[in-house]
C-alpha cells in the first residue's frame, strides 16, 4: 500500500459519517430542497404580480383594423392594461413621469399599408424600465403577442421594437430567477458549512478527531466534498423548479455551467470554513453566514445593475464570487454563451476558489492544533 | 531498556500569555499502571494530558508516549493512544454501531477484522442490545461506555482518559473502573484525571498538581503519609485550601502595589 494511499484513509470513512448526518439532519434536507422552493415561490409570485396590468397608453397613428387587432392581442396578454389614448409623443412621455403609465405603444401611420404589402409592420413599445423587474416581463409579452401572427411566408408579419426607458442597459429577459441559483447556492452552502463545523467543534467531536491518526487532508476533504454534491443537488433542485413553475430558459450549454459552477461551490465552501474558523458556536456561525447575505443580494448584480452603483459598491461587488458568477449563469443560461466568452469570470472564481480554502485551511489547521 | 516507561515526561512547560498553566512537570508512568493525575480546576492537569495526546504543543521540555516523542512524532502518537475526553466525542445523530464503526474504521480497522473487533468491544463493554440506539438518546454511563469502546478500538497500548465519570452514576462508574483494570491487566497504560477522590484511591500511582507544579507523588498511601492525612480525600482538601490561599495573597499583595505583573 502506497504511503499516498494511507494517508488519505480517513477520507471515506468521514464522507459516509457526513452523509449519514446529513440524512438525519432534517433541517439540512429542507434547506437543500426547501428553501429554493419557497424562494422561487416568493420571487416568482412577485415578478407575477408586479409586471401583470401595467398601465400602458396607445398612440394609434395607423387608425386600421390592424392596428386594432394589435392592441386587442397586447391587452390579451395580461400584462398591458390599456389606460388610454394619447395623441402625441410629449404625452407619452409625461404620462409615464408623472408614473401614471409605465408603458405605450406606438403604431405609426404606415402599419397597415406595410402589412398589406408583405413588409415586417413596425409598432413600437415603450417601457419604464426603471423597473427591470417590470419591464423584462413586459418586452417578453410582447414579443410573445406580435410572434403569434406570422405572415404564411414564414416572415416576420410585425415587429415590435422595444424602447426601453431610463434603464437602456437593461439586458436580458428573466433577469431574477437564473442568478436565484447563484444566491441561494451562495447562501446556504456558506451557513452549511461554516455550521457543520462548528457543531463538531462544539461537540468535542473535532477533538476527539484530531487525537485519532487521521490526516487533515481527509478531515477536511471529507467535510468539505459532501457538500460539493449538496450544491449541485441544490442547483438542480432550482433549475428543475425554475424551468417548470417559471418557465425560465436554459439555453446554453448545462455541462458547461455544471462544470464552471464547480468553482463557485467550492469557493462559497471555503468561505463556510472561514466562518467556522471565527465562529465558536452555532449561533455565531448563523450571524457571521448572514452577513454575507445582504452584499450577496445587493451589490452582486443580482437585483440592481451594478453599472448604476457608485463606484466603491462596485469595488465590494467585485470580491463577491456570486457576481462573478451570475455573469456565467446570465450568460450561459439566457445569451447561449460558450466558453470563450465566459473563461474570464470562471477564471476569477476558479483563483478565489483556491485563494480562499488555502486561506481558510490555514486558519482551520491552525485551530485544530 | 526504557520500553516499561510508557510515558516519559521531563521538564514539561505550558505558558499562555503570562501565566504557566504547566511548570517543570517531570514524571514517568511505567506499563500496565493506573495513574492518576489529581488536582483543583486551573491545575494544568487537562493542559498536561492535551500536550501528551498532540493537542497542544509543550512551550519547553519533551514527553514520550509509547516510545515516540509527542511534538516530532505527532502522527505515531496518534495511532498509539486512545483519549476520552469529558465530552466524549460522540455523534449524537449517529447509532453506537456507527459510531464505532466510524471511530474504527479512521483506526485504519477494515472488513472483517473491524467487525470482530467491534463484536468483541460490544461483549465486553454490554453495548450488544443498544446497538442500534442513537448516542444522543443513551444515559451518560452508557454514554461513556460507548466513548471507551471509541477510543479503544484500535486497541491503543496507552489511554488517557480526562476527567471519564463526571455526570455517571455510582453504579456505571463502579462498572467503568472495573473495565480500566482489566485493561491494566492486560498491559494498557492508562493516565486518568478526576475529582472523585473514591477514584483516586483506585489508581496504582497519584500525582498531585497545583497551580501547574507537581507537588506529590506515589501511591495513594504514600501520598496520604507524606501529608499525614488520613485519606487522599483529605490531602486534595487541604492541598485546594493552601491553593485558594496563596491565590488570595497573591491578590492581595498586588492590589497593594496597585498594579498586576
Amino acid at each position: 500500500m502506497s504511503r499516498a494511499h494511507f494517508r488519505l484513509s480517513g477520507l471515506w470513512p468521514m464522507i459516509r459519517k457526513e452523509f449519514i448526518q446529513m440524512r438525519r439532519d432534517r433541517l439540512t434536507i429542507a434547506m437543500m430542497v426547501g428553501m429554493p422552493a419557497i424562494q422561487l415561490a416568493l420571487f416568482g409570485y412577485a415578478i407575477r404580480t408586479e409586471v401583470r396590468h401595467l398601465p400602458t397608453v396607445v398612440l394609434d397613428e395607423s387608425r386600421s383594423s390592424a392596428s386594432r387587432s394589435l392592441v386587442d392581442a397586447m391587452r390579451n396578454t395580461g400584462n398591458f392594461d390599456m389606460i388610454g389614448e394619447a395623441r402625441t409623443r410629449d404625452e407619452i412621455r409625461s404620462l409615464i413621469e408623472a408614473g401614471d403609465a409605465r408603458a405605450a405603444l406606438v403604431i405609426p401611420p404606415d402599419f397597415a399599408r406595410d402589412l398589406k404589402r408583405g413588409r415586417t409592420a413596425r409598432a413600437q413599445v415603450i417601457v419604464d424600465a426603471a423597473d427591470p423587474l417590470a419591464s423584462t416581463a413586459a418586452i417578453g409579452a410582447a414579443a410573445a403577442a406580435v410572434s403569434a401572427r406570422a405572415n404564411p411566408g414564414g416572415r416576420a408579419a410585425m415587429e415590435v421594437r422595444v424602447r426601453p426607458w431610463y434603464n437602456p442597459a437593461l439586458e436580458s429577459s428573466n433577469y431574477i430567477v437564473p442568478g436565484l441559483v447563484g444566491l441561494l447556492l451562495s447562501i446556504t452552502l456558506i451557513l452549511m458549512m461554516g455550521m457543520a463545523i462548528v457543531r463538531e467543534r462544539e461537540r468535542g467531536t473535532l477533538e476527539q478527531l484530531v487525537v485519532t491518526p487521521i490526516d487533515k487532508t481527509s478531515l477536511m476533504l471529507g467535510k468539505v466534498a459532501p457538500y460539493v454534491l449538496v450544491g449541485y443537488v441544490q442547483m438542480t433542485v432550482i433549475l428543475v423548479l425554475g424551468k417548470l413553475l417559471f418557465g425560465i430558459p436554459l439555453r446554453g450549454s448545462l455541462p458547461l455551467l455544471y462544470g464552471v459552477s464547480a468553482a463557485f461551490i467550492v469557493a462559497n465552501l471555503g468561505l463556510g470554513l472561514f466562518v467556522s474558523t471565527i465562529a465558536q458556536t452555532q449561533a455565531q456561525a448563523m450571524q457571521l453566514s448572514f452577513m454575507f447575505m445582504l452584499p450577496n443580494i445587493l451589490l452582486s448584480g443580482y437585483m440592481f445593475p451594478r453599472e448604476a452603483m457608485p463606484v466603491p459598491a462596485q469595488w465590494i461587488g467585485l470580491l463577491l464570487p456570486l457576481t462573478y458568477y451570475l455573469q456565467i449563469l446570465r450568460g450561459i443560461l439566457l445569451r447561449e454563451a460558450g466558453f470563450e466568452s465566459i473563461w474570464p469570470e470562471a477564471l476569477v472564481l476558479a483563483v478565489f476558489a483556491t485563494g480562499v480554502i488555502a486561506l481558510s485551511v490555514r486558519r482551520f489547521s491552525k485551530t485544530i492544533g | 531498556m526504557s520500553l516499561e516507561l510508557t510515558i516519559d515526561i521531563r521538564g514539561l512547560r505550558k505558558v499562555f500569555g503570562p501565566i504557566a498553566a504547566v511548570e517543570g512537570l517531570t514524571l514517568s508512568v511505567a506499563r500496565g499502571e493506573v495513574f492518576g493525575l489529581l488536582g483543583p480546576n486551573g491545575s494544568g492537569k487537562t493542559t498536561t494530558i492535551r500536550m501528551l495526546c498532540g493537542l497542544l504543543a509543550p512551550t519547553a521540555g519533551t514527553a514520550m508516549v509509547a516510545g515516540c516523542d509527542v511534538v516530532r512524532e505527532g502522527e505515531a502518537v496518534r495511532r498509539r493512544i486512545g483519549y476520552m475526553s469529558q465530552k466524549y466525542g460522540l455523534y449524537d445523530d449517529l447509532t453506537v454501531l456507527e459510531n464505532i464503526e466510524f471511530y474504527g474504521s479512521i483506526y485504519g480497522l477494515r472488513g472483517e477484522a473491524r467487525d470482530a473487533r467491534i463484536a468483541a468491544l460490544f461483549q465486553e463493554l454490554d453495548l450488544t442490545e443498544r446497538v442500534h440506539q442513537f448516542a444522543g438518546t443513551l444515559s451518560g454511563g452508557w454514554k461513556q461506555r460507548l466513548a471507551l469502546a471509541c477510543a479503544t478500538a484500535h486497541q491503543p497500548p496507552v489511554l488517557f482518559l480526562d476527567e471519564p465519570t463526571a455526570g455517571v452514576d455510582p453504579a456505571s462508574r463502579r462498572r467503568f473502573w472495573e473495565i480500566i483494570h482489566e485493561l491494566a491487566r492486560r498491559g494498557t497504560t492508562i493516565l486518568v484525571t478526576t475529582h472523585y477522590m473514591d477514584e483516586a484511591a483506585r489508581c496504582d500511582r497519584l500525582a498531585f498538581m497545583s497551580r501547574g507544579h507537581l507537588i506529590a507523588l506515589g501511591t495513594p498511601d504514600e501520598v496520604t503519609r507524606q501529608f499525614g492525612m488520613a485519606s487522599v480525600e483529605d490531602v486534595f482538601i487541604e492541598l485546594q485550601r493552601k491553593d485558594e490561599l496563596n491565590t488570595a495573597e497573591m491578590g492581595n499583595r498586588n492590589s497593594e502595589i496597585g498594579t498586576v505583573p
